[in-house]
């Protein structure tokens, strides 16, 4: 068995994204190689060369890769893909929209989000957003795979695989980037932080968001919000954590004013450590919570703040 | 421009999903279905391209029993012109629906494809990708909005960290996301309407498709339940615990 793993990095820096997929490529076993595709991306290839169990650093450096079009990347994952038996890829927005492209171009399907590794042809996987969990088996002699990362603990970087260069180069010409507005923040990704902190509908409206700022200082958290919160408007989507948006497992995530719907949970269930801060005492979060508090979220952010 | 939407059948997004006692899949047996969520955005987005002017023509397809003709009707109400059903009773997988869609595409030969990113069922998140693949068409995914002008269409995409904005050439493929837009509700007259809107039927294995699934499914859980944990009276005890008992913060 040989896999391939496509590492997530924004041609500065490695995702954490990988490191974790890095971990679920090592539970499979075999031969890890790690694609990094993108301009400019040296540093982030020499970072890629240190994952604990990748062997190999396959580097295609060019401006076709820049911004992970599918459209130029998914002809050439699938072209080095005849050496591997897993092309396995983080479920992050960009895993999910260029990987369903390698799988018809390989004509296998995909297995989307794995949580956890069985065998090497066998994968646990979400369903109906996370009110099920299916066992699924592969019959292809390839598996194209994506990996929730909150599901895997990270690899360590503790290795140093050779750099190879990529010499094919595929430019479909068919779409093109035109503009990115990345949300600016001196607060950890979401996805990455050990602390989290979301707000709800409870927070009444994007103004006392600001109420979480002092707390996610002191904590070193990121900002999160309930889809409920979102739908309101009073925070941009990219905050989201649930089923159809980011899926978190902190060590510590504090809930304040979510109800807990399903769809919420879906996105932060894994975490070590919740805490509820809710004044409604029936709110399902409750059931989820380690801690839950009782309380006008009003009174009780204010004193969490000054109590930390 | 010729707009073709393709649709599905799932279970009503406010219906929890349980499993069968036997763990070989989940339970929908007398459960209430609806259009997939992110398929009636599909819908919606191009129900206002029409009505702008840039679409001429909306098809909408859906694959499955005939239980889905359901779903096409509800398209036609809110603004479809005329429905596909794929007839075929089999479970089938991404890739087979994107190769039955890539045969209509290829019938119908739209200048647009708008799908939802994802069906709140399998949750694959696939079918729009492989299409464009199969097609060999660009795709915007998990779109935010839509803008159609010189024969591209602009496609800003919900990505991990904001936004990105793509240019396609057309033909092209685009998955919407929750924010694209609000989907409005059929009014009475417009469901009677679609009542007489055409929908033709075509048999799924006659068009030449591989039908069978290589994706077997071993078994079907419920999530481990969390246990839950113990209400605290304050926020001091609550910093308290999570310093002394939880250690997770210092």
């Amino acid at each position: 068995m040989s896999i391939l793993l496509i590492a997530e990095h924004d041609n500065a820096e490695l995702k954490l994204d990988t490191l974790k997929t890095a971990s679920a490529a090592a539970q499979i076993g075999g031969d890890v190689h790690i694609l990094v595709a993108g301009l400019g991306v040296d540093g982030v290839a020499a970072e890629a060369a240190k994952i604990s169990g990748v062997s190999k650093v396959l580097v295609a450096d060019n401006a076709a890769y820049e911004h992970g079009l599918a459209e130029n990347l998914a002809p050439m994952v699938a072209e080095l893909a005849t050496d591997y038996s897993h092309i396995l890829a983080p479920a992050t927005t960009t895993g999910k929209n260029y990987m369903p492209r390698v799988a018809a171009l390989l004509d296998v399907e995909q297995i989307s989000d794995i949580i956890s590794v069985e065998s090497s042809d066998t994968f646990k996987r979400p369903i109906y957003a996370g009110n099920a969990i299916a066992t699924v088996q592969s019959e292809y002699a390839k598996k194209v795979v994506t990996v929730r990362s909150a599901a895997f603990d990270k690899a360590e970087l503790t290795g140093s695989a050779e750099v190879v260069a990529v010499s094919s180069v595929t430019d479909a010409g068919i779409s093109s980037f035109v503009k990115q507005e990345l949300t600016e923040s001196e607060r950890p990704e979401l996805t990455a932080a050990g602390v989290v902190i979301s707000g709800g509908r409870g927070m009444q409206n994007g103004e006392n968001f600001q109420l979480l700022d002092g707390i996610a200082d002191k904590l070193g958290a990121a900002i999160g919000a309930s889809r409920a919160a979102v739908d309101a408007g009073f925070v941009p989507n990219d905050m989201q954590v649930g089923q159809t948006g980011k899926i978190v497992a902190p060590d510590l995530y504090i809930a304040v004013g979510i109800s807990g719907a399903i769809q919420h949970l879906a996105g932060m269930k894994d975490s070590k450590v919740i805490v509820a801060i809710n004044k409604d005492p029936e709110a399902p979060i409750f059931q989820v919570a380690d801690y839950g508090l009782e309380a006008d979220l009003f009174e009780a952010l204010p004193e969490l703040e000054s109590a930390l | 421009m010729k707009i073709l939407v393709p649709v599905k059948r799932v279970i009503d997004y406010n219906v929890k999903a349980r499993v069968k006692a036997d763990n070989t899949d989940v339970d929908l047996a007398n459960v209430k279905m609806a259009m997939n969520p992110f398929c009636e955005i599909a819908v919606e987005e191009a129900v206002r391209l029409k009505e702008q002017g840039t679409a001429t023509e909306i098809v909408v397809v859906s694959i499955g029993d005939k239980a889905c003709q359901e779903q096409l009707r509800t398209a036609l109400a809110l603004g479809a012109d005329r429905a596909i059903q794929i007839d075929t009773d089999l479970k089938l997988g991404s890739l087979q629906v994107a190769k039955l869609l890539q045969k209509v595409v290829e019938e119908e030969q739209p200048e647009m494809v708008i799908l939802g990113k994802q069906a709140i069922d399998s949750d694959n998140n696939q079918t729009g990708q492989m299409l464009a693949a199969l097609t060999n068409m660009p795709q915007g995914t998990f779109a935010s909005e839509v803008k159609v002008a010189d024969g591209k269409v602009e496609v800003t995409r919900e990505v991990d960290g904001g936004l990105q904005t793509v240019a396609l050439n057309l033909p092209a493929i685009v998955s919407t996301d929750l924010r694209l837009n609000e989907p409005r509700y059929a009014s009475l007259p417009n469901i009677m309407k679609a009542k007489r809107k055409p929908l033709d039927v075509k048999n799924a294995s006659e068009m030449g498709v591989e039908l069978t699934s290589k994706i077997n499914l071993v078994k079907v859980e419920e999530p481990a339940q969390r246990a839950g944990g113990v209400m605290v009276e304050s926020v001091a005890e609550l910093v308290e615990k999570l310093k002394s008992e939880a250690k997770v913060i210092a």
